[in-house]
């Protein structure tokens, strides 16, 4: 292997990179798009529920009931319905999610001392906002049950809940440690899969082949400009999320720093292993999405718990790179981890990546020949 | 006309010929949705379940085990690990281990028999702080009515007010039904985008182009011959998807099943619309499928798929009407799980059209212009 010809190789690529200043513009405006609209736009946070409410009691004691849940933040009534029509209609058209009526006794059944029935319908189509908003609901309907009552009933035992590395419970601090992850892994399938498969598209392969160049040489030629961009979004990512967002970082820097390549070289490498194998820009832009794109988003545990998962896709998912590296990125960003808990991520991207490597120079070989 | 048809047959055999040539061409279209669905139907989920839990038991009493056990029996909580030192508590949740620890002091079973106030201790790991949130939630609602058993019938409040909920459209609240209607929308958005961009845009890398220009194609004719075979293919993978999320999956189609393929044709003005000006745009395939997942991540973020668009800042909802994903999304949802016709989608399906409309014919002149 001769660093000079390697040298050359990574010189022509990012010749080329250069001359694609569209491709190189995209590459680094990603990152920073959808930092900020999940720093931004996105929460999980669940506010501000339409509510539709059928009152048939109209007394002060179900007005208050109503100013309770309003008052909360997280209802918000768009309207008092005058029939159970207008229930329906809201329901189905979308226009409320979660529909409370209030029977005709409800005050009465309150002074008397008898059980006092609330009716609550909750559009179940996002399940998700469904558990939460009655989650909210027999909350808020127990704190007014306690209030009317007059005085609260201490609880026999009192749970006593802390909030570790994410104290005030931040969706943003969850979400963004792990979307870089994803990034990263968009990222580096997004800048090597059609690399080499251009070349063959071209012709220009043949021109490569007849030179002197050893395939690791060409790979690590094609590797390295690809792997200075995905540092710099990994870096600029790293500092929205720090500085921007405010995520707090309280692992080691350099640690992060380490893994992060190794990650990268993992992800680049196995863009080019698709990008040998297809041949084709078309194929390998489909088979990167599968390979790359959907494994990181849904597997990795960015967003959707892996414990939640069945076992046999928990077992998939032990194969995923970006699971482990969300894992370091989430452990980096808000735990703190040293490198003693980190190792065992960090090996596995490390062997990931240099397996991949290895594939992607056997395949290679066979090519030219 | 009859001619033009012809013409337009040609190009659209042409097209499928080309894009099949590539043997593994037909397994990735088949393969993509299938996956998607899958993943989408098995693993993602948002309900919280089987927490992995750690106890730290110093009571080692039949309260705290009985504690302990309903814990486990809500479904909710799975006792991972039981530790004997705070230190190990600390351990498993830095490694990730256990999402929440709980722990029983000395003499909470002497506490209770005596009926005076006592607590537990619980540790949760806010870095997933959709699931801490529901975990402390769950643990609250556990303990507390254990405690009310063991209090009995004395602890009764003076006002009791019952809340009785039910879920319309998905009773049992399960987020298949809410993810699978969604992922024919995401998957045709997808090999949508990415095939007509970069299948348009390797012709000119080619060189291709130019053969196609000196032929009788009329410019409107090489775009529906360009767009009609990728159109076909998301017809496809609709049914595909479709098949899949009711036989599978068992999720209800309770709209008329008409509306589906009726709803899918508008939506698809928009997204091969895009498509069609993405390739415009690019110059290399490299280009086309990077501007194409420009375009893509956004929308899928800003359309209601997994985030709630009522969740969002005033501004974003506002960016949200623009992006055709979010009016598909509404209709698929609605055909599927709540059975809406007509009379109630109208609105989504008008915005759906005229922003089909407007984007193809932006789309449309630029393309023109570039070919001329």
């Amino acid at each position: 292997m001769k660093l000079l010809r390697i040298k050359a190789i990574a010189q022509k690529e990012l010749i080329q990179i250069r001359r694609d200043p569209l491709s190189l513009a995209m590459a680094f405006l990603m990152p920073v798009l959808l930092l900020l609209i999940f720093g931004y736009a996105i929460t999980l946070d669940v506010n501000n529920l339409t509510t539709i409410v059928y009152d048939l009691d109209k007394s002060s004691l179900s007005r208050e009931l109503i100013s309770e849940l309003t008052a909360s933040g997280y209802f918000s009534v768009v309207r008092s319905a005058d029939s159970g029509k207008d229930i329906d209609h809201y329901l189905d058209s979308g226009k409320a999610r979660v529909a409370l009526s209030i029977p005709s006794d409800f005050s009465k059944n309150i002074r008397t001392g008898k059980t006092a029935q609330l009716q609550v319908i909750v559009d179940g189509s996002d399940s998700n906002t469904a558990t939460i908003a009655l989650g909210y609901l027999s909350a808020l309907t127990e704190i007014y049950a306690q209030r009317i009552g007059g005085g609260r009933i201490t609880p026999l035992i009192e749970p006593r809940m802390r909030v570790w590395y994410n104290t005030e419970l931040k969706s943003r601090n969850y979400i963004i440690p792990g979307l870089i992850a994803v990034i990263m892994a968009v990222i580096a399938a997004l800048l090597t899969s059609l690399t080499v498969a251009r070349e063959w598209e071209r012709g220009t392969m043949e021109q490569l082949i007849s030179t002197p160049v050893k395939t690791p040489e060409l790979i690590l030629g094609k590797l390295i400009p690809y792997f200075l961009i995905g540092f710099i979004d990994m870096v600029l990512s790293v500092v929205m999320a720090t500085f921007l967002f405010g995520v707090p970082l309280r692992g080691n820097i350099f640690l992060l720093a380490m893994i992060s390549s190794v990650f990268l070289f993992g992800g680049l490498s196995l863009g080019i292993v698709i990008s040998i194998t297809t041949k084709s820009q078309l194929v390998a832009s489909q088979i990167s999405m599968v390979v790359t794109f959907l494994p990181a988003f849904l597997l990795s545990g960015f967003m959707f718990a892996i414990s939640n998962m069945p076992k046999p896709l928990q077992i998939i998912t032990r194969i995923i790179p970006a699971r482990y590296f969300v894992t370091v990125l989430k452990g980096t960003f808000l735990k703190g981890n040293p490198l003693r808990i980190l190792v065992v991520d960090a090996v596995f991207l490390l062997i990931f990546g240099l397996v991949v490597f290895a594939i992607a120079n056997r395949k290679f070989k066979k090519k030219i020949a | 006309m009859h001619k033009s048809i012809e013409r337009i047959k040609q190009m659209v055999v042409k097209e499928f010929i080309q894009i099949f040539r590539d043997k593994r061409m037909k397994a990735i279209i088949f393969v993509i949705p299938v996956i998607q669905t899958m993943v989408f139907g098995y693993a993602v989920t948002t309900d919280v379940n089987n927490i992995p839990t750690a106890v730290y038991d110093l009571d080692r009493s039949y309260e705290s085990r009985e504690l302990v056990r309903r814990l486990e029996a809500s479904g909710y909580f799975s006792i991972r690990n039981y530790v004997s030192s705070p230190s190990e508590m600390q351990d498993l949740l830095d490694r990730g281990k256990v999402t929440m620890a709980l722990q029983i002091n000395r003499d909470f079973a002497e506490d209770l028999k005596r009926r005076t106030p006592t607590s537990l201790q619980i540790l949760v790991d806010g870095t997933d702080s959709n699931t801490a949130t529901v975990a402390m939630d769950y643990a609250n609602r556990v303990i507390l009515k254990y405690a009310k058993d063991v209090a009995g019938k004395t602890a009764r409040l003076p006002v009791n007010v019952d809340l009785r909920a039910r879920a319309w459209y998905n009773p049992e609240l399960r987020s298949k039904n809410f993810n699978v209607p969604g992922v024919i929308a995401t998957v045709i958005m997808l090999t949508s985008l990415l095939l007509t961009s970069m299948a348009v845009v390797r012709e000119r890398e080619i060189g291709t182009m130019e053969q196609l220009m000196v032929t009788p194609l009329k410019p409107l004719e090489l775009i529906l011959g360009k767009t009609i075979p990728f159109a076909l293919i998301a017809f496809f993978d609709m049914a595909l998807i479709t098949s899949i999320g009711v036989l599978k999956f068992d999720i209800p189609i309770r709209g008329s099943i008409f509306l589906l393929p009726v709803s899918t044709a508008i939506y698809l003005l928009s997204v091969l619309g895009t498509g069609l000006f993405i390739s415009t745009l690019a110059r290399t395939q490299q280009q086309a499928m990077m501007a194409a997942f420009f375009f893509f991540m956004p929308a899928l973020l800003l359309s209601g798929f997994v985030f709630p668009i009522e969740n969002m800042p005033v501004a974003f909802q506002y960016l949200t009407f623009v992006n055709p994903l979010r009016y598909f999304l509404v209709i698929i949802r609605g055909l599927f799980l709540k059975g809406n016709g007509m009379v109630i989608l109208w609105p989504q399906m008008a915005a759906l059209f005229v922003l089909g409309i407007v984007v193809l014919a932006l789309s449309s002149l630029r393309f023109r212009k570039r070919l001329g």
